[in-house]
């Protein structure tokens, strides 16, 4: 217990010192009378990998587009990169990288085509891409699938690949929605390496997962029940608070009482 | 039989509570007839015509009379030598010249028939022939009429010969063409896409393991769409008749058979397309360019069949709408019992019957 | 109940079953664990009778799955991936139109259903479309159960659905268990194999080890070691690096590791990384989980 309470003194002189790069005051978003964000406050700060949790139909997908600039909150003032959620959504495109289970690359294009189409999207000339396009292969030994059709690459591969096209502007934050679904236990965590190497690197992450062993990889999580942030804090200290073994525990003690059945 | 009704009320829920359906199903055919109704119509009206009347006689003077009665033409002039009537043309205002031999009607008394030239410009193909054929329908109406009492059988010879639409009005001969085609849409592409939605959704997966037999699936799919189309099959029609005022000369159970029928090749045409679509989207494309495009362009629709190059004439015969438009005409226009239309018929039921026999056939207990 | 016996399977170019061979005895609770490609899908559509083998047989309660399958699809309760529900229609529409389908009726058999079908009843004039995924799951098992089956094969009931639902299924499925239903279920999620009587560990394909999950953790004979300190990423470099050490993974807040050379102690591996400056150190030998065998499986398999 000795050991932990200094671990929180450095963490929060850390944190306090750092960068905020997204901040939340008062997020509230309502579709008609229903509430699915209310009042919604926290800030990730950069070169950290947040983990966004909630049941499902918590609000997270919401709150997670709204960051996006894909849809704007009903109030509260929110802040992505410097940017304002309101009048910048497009720096905040720009500034953002996001990968999801669902959207991967397209399947019936290689993947160097694919590399050229999101580099293109994001006006990379052509010299950075062919640098970029070099690099990337090369960390994900896919030289030699360079002019293979995506549909042909095991999933984790895609995965792997996709977060590093994500990656591929140099955003300031990548958001990951359930980013490991459906692989095996290894091709998971060398997924996770990618995601501590872009936060060593000062990439913040901020990541949404199904699965609870995932959320303790995180430097802070935040749960979300019934369209609140019910708790946030390191995974350390939320198993403490909710006396859990581990993050399964906590969720499920806060998760319980939803009353949001969507 | 609980399990048929319950399978049934499911796909009313379906297509009841999806508004894209609704539209397709009920507002696209009322739109579409409205469309090419008042489009059709119109587009006859008001044609310039141009006579070079060597005869100036009688017989040519009513006949002019009678065309430009009609309300389909508007003399434009009169010409004075065969070199006038290319120069008009190249003017453009002109879609018509009509060419009367000298000494009409005497040489039409003596040798019981005359010439007429009916030129057209052809520059709008479909365009060209319809004036054409509206011509020398007037014509021969006119010839049939009054010189009916001559014992000679008269004969005008116009240049152009087109006999289809003899009723002359443009959207007697659409009625049949935008029923086939709706009645194929309505049919063959909503269940086709039905069902793929149901493999694509996995629910099939469930509906295949179920004791479900594959005929009882096949039928709780096609049911709710041949209520819906002999529905949509009665409506046009009642919009043809009321509306547009196209006859229906010949009896309505027929015609409602026949239309039953076509719609029952229709459906088994949409489950054999969904045996080989893997999705939604495959399904329509199919419906649409491999159903929708030729029922549009090789039926006879909207342009004969007689005027197709021999390869595509040879096509149109696979055609199903165009031996039920041939029906749909006989029945409605001329008022022909089954006896005239019976080969028709029989070619549509074996179509029905092979379709059929193919979709249950392909319909595949299994996946893959 | 359920007998599997050198099945085998291809599509075009990929190998999706390879010899597989296993049994399921009545009343127990049965599971296909694996990733993404591991062939669960493929095995349960042909135990279900969707598909056929290309090579081997499978009996569903002493039924042939390729010419009794008529008598089979009476007899079991399908659930598929994706929970396939027809989105337009409501909760209880569902729920009629497969009881009607199965030629019973939700009156029947709700004394099966009911604890499940009773946590979704106050919405069941909602479209299912409109459920989140823990209502659709249960809406999608109660379907599948409306035709009291004997055997139940449940293809990842619990994929996308958030832990509560996931926690809140599994509960379910002890339930219909003792019953007296035989369950087959497959799912992606390792911490989920401690809940099954016995289960397959599966690979491209391949079945890896069939046993109790107890049994499949007592057996594996390897020296594990957790170790963690304040930069979870550099530790992993660092283990990695060492020539000593053959793998090391993240678990957690921990790294878990597998020395080369059997017997490597926690203050070896501790020394090392203090020379590597890592701060907080904590290292201890642990005892492995489902999903550390799981990966020693894998990697031995690969090579």
């Amino acid at each position: 217990m000795k050991i932990e309470s200094i671990n929180t003194k450095v963490g929060d002189a850390v944190t306090s010192a750092r960068e905020k790069v997204i901040e939340v005051r008062n997020l509230v978003k309502k579709f008609g009378s229903f509430v699915a964000n209310d009042h919604l406050n926290f800030e990730v700060y950069r070169g950290e990998i947040f983990g966004f949790l909630g049941a499902n139909g918590a609000g997270k997908t919401t709150a997670m587009r709204i960051l996006c600039g894909l849809s704007s909150p009903t109030s509260g003032e929110l802040s992505v990169g410097g940017f304002d959620v309101y009048r910048q959504a497009e720096q905040i495109k720009r500034n953002i990288g996001y990968m999801s289970q669902k959207f991967s690359l397209y399947e019936d294009m290689t993947v160097a085509e694919n590399i050229r189409f999101y580099a293109g999207i994001y006006g990379i000339s052509v010299k950075q891409r062919k640098e970029k396009e070099r690099v990337l292969l090369q960390k994900l030994q896919l030289e030699d699938a360079r002019d293979k059709l995506i549909a042909s690459l095991p999933l984790g591969w895609k995965q792997k690949l996709a977060f590093s096209v994500a990656l591929l502007h140099d955003p300031k934050i990548i958001f990951l929605d359930e980013p490991t679904g459906g692989v095996d236990p290894i091709t998971r965590r060398q997924f996770w390496d990618f995601i501590y190497e872009a936060a060593a690197e000062g990439k913040t992450i901020f990541v949404t997962t199904h699965y609870m062993d995932e959320a303790e990889y995180c430097d802070r999580v935040s749960i979300m029940v019934d369209g609140r942030i019910a708790a946030l804090d390191t995974p350390e200290k939320l198993k403490q608070q909710f006396l859990s073994e581990d993050m399964n525990g906590v969720f499920l003690k806060l998760a319980r009482g939803a009353q949001n059945g969507e | 039989m609980k399990r048929f009704w319950g399978f049934v009320k499911k796909e009313f829920f379906h297509i009841f509570r999806d508004v894209r359906t609704m539209i397709i199903l009920f507002g696209i055919p009322i739109a579409q007839l409205m469309l090419f109704g008042t489009v059709i119509t119109n587009e006859i009206k008001d044609a310039h015509l141009a006579i070079y009347d060597q005869s100036k006689d009688e017989v040519t003077q009513e006949i002019t009379a009678k065309l430009l009665s009609s309300g389909y033409f508007i003399l434009d002039q009169y010409l004075e030598s065969t070199e006038d009537v290319e120069a008009i043309f190249r003017k453009g205002k002109v879609k018509e010249v009509l060419v009367f031999e000298p000494n009409f009607a005497q040489t039409l008394e003596k040798e019981g028939k005359a010439n007429v030239q009916v030129i057209a410009d052809a520059s709008d193909p479909n365009m060209g022939k319809l004036l054409a054929s509206y011509t020398s329908g007037i014509i021969n109406d006119y010839i049939l009429k009054e010189m009916g009492e001559l014992a000679l059988p008269m004969q005008l010879e116009p240049e152009v010969r087109m006999f289809y639409n003899e009723g002359l009005r443009s959207v007697y001969m659409f009625v049949p063409g935008i029923m086939a085609m709706i009645l194929m849409l309505i049919s063959a592409m909503m269940t086709s896409i039905s069902i793929t939605r149901e493999k694509e959704l996995g629910t099939m997966e469930i509906l295949l393991v179920s004791p479900l037999r594959p005929v009882q699936i096949i039928l709780g799919k096609v049911a709710p769409y041949l209520a819906l189309s002999i529905i949509n099959a009665l409506v046009i029609l009642l919009i043809g008749h009321w509306v547009f005022g196209v006859p229906i000369a010949g009896s309505w159970v027929l015609l409602m058979a026949e239309s039953i029928l076509f719609i029952l090749m229709a459906l088994c045409l949409g489950i054999l397309i969904s045996t080989v679509s893997k999705n939604q989207m495959v399904a329509m494309f199919i419906s649409m360019i491999a159903l929708m495009l030729p029922t549009i362009l090789l039926s006879g629709f909207i342009f004969p069949i007689e005027n197709m190059p021999v390869p595509l004439q040879i096509i149109s015969h696979l055609m199903p709408p165009r031996w039920f438009i041939v029906i749909l005409k006989n029945v409605m226009l001329k008022g022909t019992g089954f006896l005239y239309v019976w080969k028709e018929t029989l070619i549509l039921l074996g179509m029905a019957v092979v379709f059929t026999a193919i979709a249950v056939r392909k319909f595949k207990m299994r996946l893959e | 109940m359920i007998r599997v016996n050198n099945i085998s399977k291809s599509y075009k170019d990929v190998q999706a079953l390879q010899r597989i061979s296993f049994e399921v005895q009545e009343g127990e609770l049965f599971g296909l664990i694996g990733p993404d490609g591991a062939g669960k899908t493929t095995l349960m559509r042909i135990l279900m009778t969707l598909l056929l083998p290309d090579e081997g047989q499978a009996a569903m309660h002493g039924l042939d799955v390729v010419r009794d399958y008529k008598e089979i699809r009476q007899l079991v309760g399908y659930m598929p991936g994706r929970f396939s529900l027809y989105q337009d229609l409501s909760v209880e529409e569902n729920l009629a139109f497969f009881a009607t389908v199965f030629g019973t009726s939700i009156e029947e058999n709700y004394a099966l259903i009911k604890d499940i079908y009773q946590q979704i009843e106050p919405f069941k004039k909602r479209l299912a479309g409109k459920l989140s995924g823990g209502m659709k799951q249960k809406l999608a098992l109660s379907c599948a159960l409306i035709h009291k089956p004997k055997i139940l094969v449940l293809d990842e009931p619990t994929t996308g659905v958030d832990a509560v639902s996931r926690k809140e299924f599994w509960d379910m499925l002890k339930k219909l268990q003792t019953q007296g239903i035989t369950i087959l279920v497959s799912t992606p999620y390792m911490d989920e194999a401690g809940l099954c009587d016995r289960v397959a560990l599966m690979q491209k394909g391949e079945i890896l080890r069939i046993d109790p999950p107890e049994q499949i953790v007592a057996n594996y004979t390897r020296t594990l070691l957790a170790a963690r300190s304040t930069e979870m990423h550099r530790l992993i470099l660092d283990l990695r690096e060492w020539d000593s050490i053959d793998t090391a993974y993240a678990f957690g807040q921990f790294a878990h590791v597998t020395p080369k050379k059997e017997g490597l102690t926690a203050y070896e591996l501790e020394r090392y990384l203090k020379t590597k400056n890592h701060q907080q150190l904590q290292v201890h030998q642990i005892a492995p989980g489902i999903e550390d065998v799981f990966m020693a499986l894998i990697v031995g398999n690969e090579e």
